[in-house]
């Protein structure tokens, strides 16, 4: 007797992902509301950064917060800001004193070549490990690889980028050692300047990923379908990507949706050492400029960056394991 | 006579423990299978069973190694074959039917292509070929729209189902040896007495090999047609199965089957005191002989050789004193007698009036739309308008299968799930639907023990940490009055006071039961819920615990209320029984009026299904030739 479902599958998945969507615009607007009321909060506001010594002069920055309505109401001033983001208007950025949306725009192009690229090397590796020492764990191999692995996320990534730019920079002169081209240059000029970053970020990232599947690999190893399937007679290399890898993979799909998050949101810390045209060297500079109306926007992008990418992960738990999919509410 | 299709010689498993001994799992067992045999294997846990089993596949827990002794299946030592060859047999001529068929396939693969797997991986099917064969499979184990389920994945089956799933994919290479690891546990009665209904068909219809391993000893009277007594790792007895079971020689073996309950009598089983024992390489004597009331020195010294024993049928036995213990015969088993006779008192303990729940919340998504089209959840009613009562003293069962309501109704009462409609009175008062509202003398008088207690004793709380938390929260006591209690609790369940200071991982599943019910009754309760208390434990021991609960009823007069889905121990137990069926009573009464035709129809399905061994007769009367009603598959 099938078991009754108040719904088809189709129709419960689709619920599913739409509760999700919902959640995650909720999440994303509650980020809007703090960023904003954050900067609000901060002593000074967008005049006295434009002004900057000359804000002493109490007319002038008046004159200035009249101009740009800054002596209205928060809530209404937020009512705008909102407003503008849901038609696509990021503000302007009163140091630069150009459109945000310029000002970002190849600079987030540049953040995401770095990013994709790190992770397009990293995760696939992270993961392939993982599997591996689980399969050979405890032998000399798991021991190795897991406590180099962990010796590379402990150390902090400034280290690992200086001793990397010190061998192959300085030492071996293979790539360069900081970025010196232009935001907008074509990709394939970025292409030379990423791959010391792109091993730094490998450095830190793998091993979260890899203990993760090491652990959730065992498990399962160890669970009765893999033991049945080898009593079926399935070959060794068979079982693990038919049988194992699908079901050790689903614990791993949120922390790997939060290294993406990390890793596509801007590496703050990374691409400053290497002077490298992303947003989060943006970020950095904003902050010093006190370009305020350009933190806001970051701030919020970075959100939506982290925040879309765990919708994401969610969807894809829902449709690679087939129990949340159908399973009864 | 044709050589055997597989042949056991000697065969000594064993694994290392912590400290590097080796622990010994088999201890030279010899065992034939001819071509188209049934054999079943039965025993306690612990014997050995399903070591033995996946040895007939040349397979050895990761952990376990092979100390001596071949396996041969058709004439090949397959534990000197390479992986290739093993990998070969394995699913192409044996194939295993496994013990809990829902953890044994795979989540995220489709019923079909698992199925496909097999084939592709043992016949030479084109894959055109191999989809409809595993259409033709699935219509084989008697599964409906075989199409349809072929696209399903394991979790969107029922559990009958999922084990035929797992049969269709076992079949599928026709193998000659079918390998069946404990085949049915974990089903209802009514599914299992199908699937056992298909499996003898199939071995009928397919002439193939079977090796049952099994502690229902109901299921391999059913199966097999020889039958191996596995004990401490040793075939204690082996023979044909009807005559053994009408004459069993060995002690273990008689203590076995004098301790299942049956439905045609009350009386509470005996027991095996004692539990297997492990052996290490030093262990000499009659593996039985610490849990044998006949034992003497010559057992506890001398290992006894498995003897052949000719009258009615060729009996194999491991047995000093055989012979000379047949004229004995054991103790009575148990009558029960209520202590309070229910008609005497005046108003019941517990009332359920009308009580209907639901499970599951709706999403946000589903709350939203409700509320804007002004309609009621349409989930279904796990419980509908359920009303029966308690007296004081009294065993009321709740039978029914999986998803009638049983547990969801002791959920109510204990107050761990709020009833959508209706109430529940206790003594007389009515009972707050939340644990939370209920004032603590109420908690107290109401307890509950589980089926699992590995999952209801905290791991890491001592046996005294564990008595002690209800007597210090219900009573107050000082520390010193907590472990006086605690251990005057555990002498009440029979066991030594030695074992408060160890941890639940230290104590076997029977031991562990009989702390969760000390820790029930150190509330000294009115009423003890009892949720299948019993499944998760071999007969021997089932039949300690049941013998238990009896006595401490009439010691204190306590109201049990007990779910199983075994009928026979419902019957041994029960004052009461109320069948259930989707959610509702469909018949409540007395155990006897219950037991005794005329039958409510679903009632006699029930009773229909179960496997049960007639007469009992462990004391020397013999076992009756077991008849069997099966009912129609489903």
């Amino acid at each position: 007797m099938p078991r009754p479902y108040g719904s088809g599958p189709g129709e419960h998945m689709l619920k599913l992902a739409l509760q999700r969507v919902i959640l995650a615009v909720f999440t994303l607007a509650m980020v809007a509301v703090v960023v904003f009321a954050t900067t609000e909060l901060l002593p000074g506001d967008v005049c006295t950064a434009f002004l900057g010594r000359d804000a002493r002069d109490v007319e002038r920055l008046e004159r200035c917060r009249e101009e740009r309505g800054l002596n209205r109401p928060a809530v209404e001033r937020f009512g705008e800001w909102a407003g503008g983001l849901l038609s696509g208007d990021l503000g302007t950025s009163v140091i630069r004193d150009r459109p945000i949306a310029d000002v970002i725009g190849s600079r987030l192009r540049n953040t995401f070549v770095l990013g994709i690229a790190a992770a397009v090397v990293g995760i696939p590796l992270a993961v392939g490990l993982g599997v591996l020492i689980a399969i050979k764990r405890d032998t000399a191999l798991d021991v190795t690889i897991s406590s180099t692995a962990l010796f590379a996320m402990t150390l902090p990534d400034f280290v690992t980028a200086t001793v990397l730019v010190f061998i192959f920079s300085f030492v071996l002169g293979w790539f360069p050692a900081v970025t010196l081209i232009n935001v907008n240059a074509p990709i394939a000029e970025l292409l030379p300047n990423i791959i010391l970053p792109i091993m730094v970020l490998t450095f830190v990232m793998v091993a979260h990923i890899m203990r993760l599947v090491r652990t959730s690999t065992i498990e399962v190893l160890a669970s009765d379908y893999v033991q049945m399937a080898r009593l079926k007679g399935v070959p060794f290399r068979q079982i693990v990507w038919r049988h194992v890898l699908p079901n050790a993979m689903l614990p791993a799909i949120n922390i790997v949706a939060l290294t993406l998050g990390w890793l596509l949101g801007g590496t703050t810390i990374i691409e400053s050492i290497f002077n490298y045209p992303g947003i989060g060297t943006l970020l950095l500079n904003a902050i010093s400029d006190r370009d305020l109306p350009l933190v806001q926007s970051l701030a919020l992008l970075m959100a939506l960056i982290y925040i879309g990418l765990n919708l994401i992960a969610d969807l894809l738990t829902l449709a690679l394991n087939p129990r949340l999919r159908t399973l009864r509410a | 006579m044709n050589t055997p299709l597989v042949e056991i010689e000697h065969l000594r498993v064993g694994y290392r423990n912590a400290s590097g001994e080796m622990i010994h799992v088999l201890r030279d067992v010899s065992l034939d299978v001819s071509m188209g045999e049934s054999i079943g294997i039965v025993g306690e846990s612990g014997c050995g069973k399903s070591t033995l089993a996946l040895a007939f596949m040349g397979y050895l827990r990761r952990g376990s190694e092979r100390i001596a002794g071949t396996v041969r299946f058709d004439g090949r030592d397959l534990f000197a074959l390479d992986d290739k060859a093993l990998t070969r047999l394995r699913g192409g001529q044996i194939a295993v039917i496994p013990q809990n068929a829902g953890q044994a396939l795979t989540p995220t693969l489709r019923i079909g292509a698992q199925i496909a797997e097999a084939l592709a991986l043992h016949t030479t099917l084109s894959p055109k070929a191999v989809s409809s064969r595993v259409v033709e499979l699935l219509m084989q184990v008697r599964l409906p729209t075989p199409e349809v389920l072929a696209r399903r994945y394991p979790h969107e089956l029922s559990g009958g189902q999922q084990q035929r799933v797992a049969i269709a994919m076992a079949i599928a290479s026709q193998p000659s040896l079918l390998v069946l690891d404990e085949p049915t546990t974990g089903l209802d009665v009514t599914t299992q007495a199908a699937i056992l209904d298909l499996l003898a068909g199939l071995q009928r219809e397919m002439g193939v090999a079977m090796i049952c391993v099994s502690h229902d000893i109901g299921m391999i009277a059913r199966l097999s047609q020889r039958v191996a007594v596995l004990y401490g790792g040793e075939i204690a007895e082996m023979g044909e199965t009807q005559a053994l079971l009408r004459k069993p020689l060995h002690p273990y073996t008689r203590g076995l089957l004098a301790a299942i309950p049956t439905i045609h009598d009350t009386a509470i089983p005996r027991g095996i005191s004692g539990h297997p024992p492990i052996f290490t390489d030093y262990s000499v004597g009659c593996a039985f002989a610490p849990r044998c009331a006949h034992a003497d020195e010559t057992c506890r010294d001398v290992s006894p050789a498995l003897d052949l024993h000719r009258s009615d049928d060729v009996r194999q036995v491991r047995c000093h004193h055989f012979a000379s213990l047949l004229e004995k015969t054991p103790p009575p088993p148990l009558n029960r007698v209520p202590s309070v006779p229910p008609g005497e008192q005046h108003s019941p303990l517990l009332e359920l009036v009308d009580v209907s729940m639901r499970y599951g919340h709706d999403g946000i998504v589903e709350v939203i739309r409700r509320r804007m089209s002004n309609e009621a959840s349409d989930r279904p009613m796990t419980v509908q308008a359920v009303g029966f009562s308690v007296h004081r003293g009294e065993t009321v069962a709740l039978v029914g299968e999986s998803g009638s309501g049983k547990s969801t109704i002791v959920r109510a009462i204990s107050g761990l799930m709020r009833p959508l409609a209706g109430g529940i009175a206790f003594a007389g008062k009515p009972l707050a639907g939340s644990i939370d509202q209920r004032p603590q003398e109420v908690r107290r008088a109401i307890q509950i023990i589980f089926q699992n207690p590995d999952a209801s004793l905290n791991p890491r709380h001592t046996v005294a940490d564990i008595l002690a938390q209800p007597l210090r929260l219900y009573f107050r006591l000082n520390e010193r009055e907590c472990r006086q209690r605690a251990a005057a609790l555990l002498e009440r369940v029979r066991l030594n006071t030695a074992y408060l200071t160890r941890y639940p991982a230290q104590l076997s599943g029977g031991e562990k039961q009989r702390v969760a019910i000390a820790r029930a009754f150190a509330a000294e309760p009115d009423l003890v819920l009892c949720d299948e208390i019993t499944s998760a434990l071999d007969v021997s021991v089932q039949a300690a615990i049941l013998e238990l609960l009896v006595d401490l009823q009439r010691e204190r007069g306590t109201a049990y209320i007990v779910i199983a889905h075994d009928l026979a121990v419902v019957r041994a137990l029960a004052d009461r029984v109320a069948v259930l069926k989707g959610g509702r009573i469909c018949e409540i009464d007395s155990v006897d009026e219950v037991y005794a035709p005329p039958y409510h129809p679903y009632t006699e399905q029930l009773l229909a299904s179960v496997l049960q061994l007639p007469a009992h007769a462990a004391n020397g009367a013999g076992y009756a030739l077991p008849t069997y009603t099966i009912s129609p598959s489903r």
